[in-house]
Parts: C-alpha cells; structure tokens; sequence
C-alpha cells in the first residue's frame, strides 16, 4: 500500500531501535578467540546499578520493546537480576547471551520464574575439542551443564547460539539435532573480523566452498532456524535468505557498550563507528536521534565498487563491520563476497592500515589453542608478549 | 480464523503500537512478534476497530475509500493471524 518498500524505510532509520544490544560488563571467565568486544576484565568506567536503570527506563520511554543483554559474561554483574527484574517491571523484554557458567540450578529455578525472559546460551561446537579450541577449556560442559539446568527448571524453549567458523560449518546438522532435543531453538550467526576475531579471522571464517554450505543449509532449514539476518551477503548466490535483507547499523540496530557510549552495530567497536555517549545531555534519546554518524547511515548508500557487479541488489555490499575490520573501503565488497571479490582485496590490504578495534579489555594473553598459535597474527602477538 | 467486512474486531489489548513515519510498528508482549504496519492509514483503523461495529464501519469512519476495503481486509486478516487483531 506504501510507495516505498519497507527496507527503504527501514534504511531511513527509526524512531527508536528494533533491535538494541546492551553489552552491560567487559568481565568475563571466558576468553573466546573471537570475542567482538574484546572482553576480559571489567572496566573501572561500567555503569551504575542507578545508571543502568536509568538506562531501562529511557529505553521504555521510547518504546523499544525489547533489547538484546551481552557482555563480557553479562551474569558476571552483581546487580544481574536486578537489572532484569527492572526491565522486566517496565515491560522490556530481555534476551541474553551467556557462556552459561553462572546458570546454576539454583539460577536456572529464578529465570524459569521470570516472564518475558529468553536466554541464548553461546556454544561453538557439538563436542568439545571444537568448541573449546574457540570458546576456551571446559566451556563445552559449562554450556552443556546450563542448558541442562534450563532444562530440569522447566524453563522453556532457550537458544542455542553458534557463530559459524571454518570449524564447525559441518556440524550444522548436529547443532539442529542438539537444539531439538532440548526443545531449544538453533541461532546461528557470522563471524566477524571485530574485537578478537581480527586475530582469528583468517583461520576461522568459513571458506569460499563453505560460504555455499551454509547459504544452502539456511535455504533448507531457515525458516526455523535465526540468523539475526546476519548472513545476507549470501544472498548474492541467488534467491534471498528469510529475513530483512538490509545492514541495520544505526538505522534500526545499535549496541550500547557497558560504558554508556553508543556504536552503530554490536561489531563496530571503534572510535569511526561511535555515535556518541548515553551519559551526555540528551541521553541516548539524543545520540540516536540527532547523531551525525547515524543521519549519516541513514543517507542513501555509495555502490561504490559494487556497482559494476549485478548482485548489488541482492547482497547489499555485505557487512560494513566485515569491510572495515579487514582494511576494505567501506563501498567496496565484503570480504566474504560470494563472487571472491572480496578476497582478492583483503589480500591485497596493506596489514599496517587495518583499523584495530579501539578498547581492548582482553586479559593478559595466555595462548594456549594450537589452532590460535598458528595464526600470523597470533605469532606476531606472541613476539610481542 | 477469516476477517470479513462484518467482523467485529479488535486490537489484543497485549499490543503496543509505536508510531514510526511510514505507519506504526505493533508489537505482541504475548507472542513477541513484531509486526509492521506500513502506512498510516492502517494504523488509524487498527487503533481504534474495536469502537465500531464492524471493520466495514471502522473503514467507513476513517474515510477510507470503498475500492481500497480489499487490501484492507486482507491487512486486517494477516494481523489477525499473528493475534496481533483479534475477534470481538
């Protein structure tokens, strides 16, 4: 009925975010290869219980519905549940993401007990040796002891949430067949070349061969598996992947860090990418609103490089996060580009250029995953330690 | 379930609207889903179906023209489904 598509006017932006992610700590027990935060330790400058209320509240005003809880380890905060039972008051709905270390059974009883409550517990594999060369030792039964507790406290249907690695793209059958017999609902989503995973990006991110593996599997299976729409450069290899076809950062995505500032998408933690801060005059409202690096998203694109090739339409140009992290412009194609033109320049990228991602919470560096130590990068880290 | 110009309608007292400038999004704090509603026009008859008799005299009230009723039927039919709309 409306002139415009509905992607039109989603890239023109809306009043308030669909989809907010709110990373809440830096700390985390875990030190996944690719953490897109970079966490590890706590930052001295996080939020305030008040402040985080605040937050919620603000968020509520706006009529942002539901909000996407991260980390760090986001159970690792103190004043968790105390968090989640604020949004819950105001009728914000909470997912979180979890390495499940703190879902105890004791845990598992109390977030049973909350409406309006969804829990994605991260695993990276459907054993353990894949999964803890990525995610860390122990951390496959640390998942699997979570989703059990879950399970026992009659909590209802949680998800599995997998990034997709070179690694475990085989196993895309299994982690179904896992999530099923959980009664749980399988998430998968793309690696991203952000926060630790630049380091990790040449050796995980799947292969070209793969890239088809996975756009063939969703095919299959898409319709009962999210994706959070992650993967829509793929549609490039012919009929589009269920989901808003469309990069949402700053248009109706944004990620607020646990220091109150505010990046475009959950994968651009850097200074380029940062809208501004909660804390200012105007809170987020303001940044969301009136940010210049967000009016600016919401302009129309460049094709750039993109528009000699005929996929444009379907894939978008791929993942802004993607591009930058790997030292490609902005308009040119994404490294993942189904047609290779995007390896050919992450090839060709002058490695001193590549933008690293500004804060880096990550403990002191202890490697100790054969597949990570191989890793140029990894050996040049090592040099330096 | 099948939304006819006679229904009597009304929006499930569980759904916010939010409007946005291309129309409104509606959101279902039962089923969580998240629903478009992408023109103004739709948002106008939605909001307020349940103060008329049936959806014919809600379309009426809002001077929405006869020969667009169809689409809106249909509209009103799909939100229906998600639960979003629900029977008087």
């Amino acid at each position: 009925m409306s002139g415009k598509t509905l992607a039109t006017q989603l890239k023109a932006g809306l009043d308030a975010p669909i989809c907010l992610t709110w990373e809440i700590t830096y700390a985390c027990n875990l030190q996944c290869v690719h953490c897109l935060s970079s966490s590890g330790t706590r930052d001295p400058r996080e939020l305030s219980t008040d402040q985080a209320k605040a937050v919620l509240d603000e968020l509520r005003d706006l009529q942002v519905f539901y909000i996407n809880i991260g980390g760090g380890e986001p159970m690792i905060r103190k004043d968790f549940f105390e968090i989640l039972e604020h949004a819950e008051a105001n009728d914000i709905g909470v997912k979180f993401s979890t390495n499940g270390t703190y879902i105890t059974a004791e845990n598992a009883r109390r977030l049973a007990a909350m409406n309006y409550l969804d829990i994605q517990i991260s695993l990276d594999g459907v054993d353990a040796v894949t999964n803890d060369a990525v995610r860390g030792k122990g951390s496959y039964a640390t998942a699997i002891a979570a989703m059990n507790h879950l399970r026992d406290a009659n909590f209802g249907q949680f998800k599995i949430s997998v990034v997709v690695t070179r690694h475990n793209v085989d196993q895309l059958d299994e982690f179904k067949a896992l999530a099923d017999s959980y009664g749980a609902q399988l998430r998968i989503t793309r690696l991203r070349p952000s926060g630790r995973g630049a380091d990790t990006w040449d050796e995980l991110h799947p292969t070209q061969q793969q890239q088809r593996q996975i756009y063939d599997w969703l095919m299959k299976h898409g319709e009962n598996v999210l994706t959070g729409d992650s993967f829509f450069h793929l549609n490039a290899f012919g009929e589009s992947l269920p989901g808003l076809n469309l990069c949402g950062a700053g248009r109706v995505v944004c990620l607020i860090d646990p220091i109150g500032d505010v990046y475009a998408c959950p994968f651009v933690i850097h200074d380029q990418f940062k809208a501004g801060s909660l804390l200012g005059d105007g809170g987020f409202t303001k940044v969301w609103k009136e940010s210049d690096l967000f009016l600016s998203l919401r302009e129309p694109e460049s094709e750039g490089a993109c528009s000699a090739c005929g996929s444009y339409d379907a894939c978008q140009g791929g993942c802004m996060a993607a591009k930058f992290f790997t030292g490609i412009p902005l308009d040119g194609p994404d490294p993942e580009c189904v047609t290779g033109h995007g390896e050919e320049l992450v090839k060709s990228a002058t490695v001193s250029l590549i933008p690293k991602p500004s804060m880096d919470h990550s403990r002191p560096v202890k490697i100790n995953t054969p597949r990570l130590a191989s890793s140029k990068e990894a050996v040049q880290r090592m040099e330096r330690v | 379930m099948s939304i006819t110009l006679e229904t009597a309608c009304e929006l499930n007292p569980q759904v916010a609207l939010r409007p946005e400038s291309f129309g409104a999004l509606a959101y279902h704090y039962g089923n969580r889903k998240l629903v478009f509603l992408k023109h103004p026009d739709v948002v106008a008859v939605v909001r307020d179906v349940a103060d008329y008799a049936t959806l014919q005299d809600a379309l009426g009230a809002h001077d929405i023209q006869p020969s667009r009723w169809p689409s809106f039927v249909e509209a009103i039919d799909s939100l229906a489904a998600s639960d979003i709309i629900r029977v008087r």
